[in-house]
């Protein structure tokens, strides 16, 4: 895997405030690579001092070899980008900017009318910038970002403040960039959206990251509990069913409730229990295995909730 | 450095004019003006004193007037643009940033030419018999003027807060320039210190121009007025790249 993105000890701060205080990391050719954290973490920050935006107060950051700071006008021509709450001029048509952006570049642009058929804003081409959904907005941005068919795209709270199925509809259009060889860097606050998009995340806190990996393996090393919650026919099943499962290595507890039965543990649980059930001819009316995610890891991580 | 710059520039040139109230301000505004009063003298006795406002002093309180709304629409949109994070967004592509400001500038000597030639064409009847402004030098003196003026445009823009604050303070600094800038009242007959701030000012050298320019004088009687002019561009575009901020 060749990395594209090199980012080692950067700090910055603003006067007395540090936005970040140490994020060393590296992003490889065509994942979607996520910065995660609340608001306020350093991850605008971080990304951009990658983009060359801002300059940081030490450490060292390689994009496709290039200083994002000495060779910012070099790496723009290679990068696409969408920045957090940007806007365009109000009164500025879908095709005027995309038409403008494409005029910015020195290599051969892709086709404008094509990015907005893809991006189904097609029908939108003479509308002004502040006539358009807030999806639409978001949707015109990642067009002009990847207007000049760049090889790394920077995309910053995408999401925010869209609603669901918006948000579903740019998930897949994200996915489509990587699908065509490009990398993806994303900065996001959503757990859900991390955990269904990134191939792997940087998890930040106060300006420092905390561990970085794919979201499953984050899961498995930071939160193995598992849980399952089962019902069946009658009490005299559920006695038998707990202590059958009392004798399985990884399971912590198995609690009762007249018919229901709370079984905790660690690993292998949900497996075990199934194969446990099949073994013992034990019939289940209902079955539910709860696992933990990405926002239960931040949860142990920093002790804290992200939505906080 | 011009890639984008002329695009940029066509495209601002579009978007202003989409939007009903900024055109009305600067151009048809002081071009009413110049209209209105121009027939209010046209019609009154001719007095000596009136004819002579009207053969120099309306012609250049209208130019002066579209200069200062140029200059302050110039600061309403930089920093109604900051604040949108819209000049950031451009930043964020190979634009440099000096193509984003100069697309601006040029916009705005656009549509002053356009003000002063819809003012020639609206206002020709009240020109007195007998005056033969040069219209072509007088073009010169206003892009002068106006260029040297925006800078302190930008500078105003590079330092307000918000845009809600841009367009009074914009206001607050250039309106009071023109009643010393000796249009209305000769500044030979102001108080030793009013007429030091007098001459302190960039207005003072646009209106000495332009008057002087307008009555025909030729423009060696004004080399310092423009020496001046571009003296207060240098100074303020210095200043302003040190204090601007593009967010």
């Amino acid at each position: 895997m060749r990395s594209v993105i090199q980012v080692s000890r950067v700090r910055k701060s603003y006067g007395s405030t540090v936005a970040v205080a140490e994020a060393t990391f590296e992003v490889y050719e065509g994942e979607i690579f996520g910065l995660i954290g609340p608001n306020g973490a350093g991850k605008t920050t971080t990304m951009e001092c990658i983009e060359g935006l801002r300059k940081p107060d030490s450490g060292s950051i390689a994009v496709l070899g290039l200083d994002p700071f000495r060779d910012v006008y070099k790496l723009q021509n290679r990068i696409g980008v969408q920045l957090q709450q940007a806007q365009l001029q109000k009164r500025i048509k879908v095709w005027e900017a995309v038409d403008l952006w494409a005029s910015l570049y020195r290599k051969k642009t892709a086709d404008g009318d094509r990015l907005l058929d893809q991006l189904g804003l097609s029908d939108k081409r003479n509308a002004w910038f502040m006539n358009l959904s807030g999806g639409q907005k978001q949707r015109l941005f990642i067009a002009l970002a990847l207007i000049n068919d760049p090889e790394v795209v920077f995309l910053d709270e995408l999401t925010t403040g869209l609603d669901p199925q918006s948000r579903r509809a740019i998930w897949d259009l994200v996915r489509g960039i990587r699908e065509r060889g490009k990398t993806v860097f994303l900065t996001t606050h959503l757990m859900e959206e991390a955990e269904r998009l990134c191939d792997r995340v940087a998890i930040m806190e106060h300006g420092r990251i905390i561990d970085i990996d794919t979201p499953a393996n984050l899961v498995l090393r930071h939160c193995p509990e598992r849980t399952v919650v089962l019902d069946v026919s009658d009490q005299d099943t559920a006695e038998r069913a707990a202590e059958r499962f009392k004798t399985i290595a990884c399971v912590q507890s198995v609690e009762r409730d007249g018919n229901q039965l709370t079984i905790s543990g660690r690993g292998d649980l949900v497996t075990e229990v199934i194969h446990c059930l099949s073994e013992n001819r034990v019939r289940v009316t209902d079955f539910r295995a709860i696992l933990p995610n990405l926002e239960d890891v931040f949860l142990k991580l920093t002790g804290r909730s992200i939505r906080e | 450095m011009l890639r984008g710059l002329w695009k940029l520039t066509w495209i601002e040139t579009k978007i202003f004019l989409r939007e009903p109230l900024g055109a009305i301000g600067t151009i048809i505004v002081p071009v009413l003006v110049f209209v209105l009063v121009g027939r209010a003298i046209a019609t009154k006795a001719q007095a000596p004193s009136m004819s002579n406002f009207a053969r120099v002093g309306l012609p250049v309180m209208v130019t002066i007037l579209i200069v200062i709304s140029t200059v302050i629409s110039l600061v309403t949109i930089i920093s109604i643009y900051r604040e949108g994070g819209i000049l950031k967004r451009l930043r964020a592509t190979p634009l440099r940033p000096q193509t984003i400001l100069s697309a601006h500038v040029l916009v705005k000597l656009l549509l002053t030419a356009a003000s002063l030639l819809l003012m020639f064409l609206a206002g020709r009847r009240y020109i007195p018999p007998g005056v033969h402004p040069p219209i072509f030098s007088f073009a010169i003196a206003l892009a002068i003027s106006t260029w040297s003026l925006l800078s302190i445009g930008f500078f105003i823009a590079s330092i307000v807060p918000t845009a809600r604050f841009a367009q009074p303070i914009g206001a607050v600094v250039l309106y009071p320039m023109v009643g010393l800038s000796g249009l209305f009242v000769p500044v030979a007959s102001f108080p030793p210190a009013l007429r030091t701030l007098a001459h302190a000012l960039p207005m003072t050298y646009a209106v000495n121009l332009l008057q002087g320019i307008w009555i025909g004088d030729p423009w060696s009687a004004h080399i310092w007025d423009v020496a001046a002019l571009v003296g207060f561009f240098v100074v303020f575009t210095a200043i302003s790249t040190k204090t601007f901020r593009w967010e």
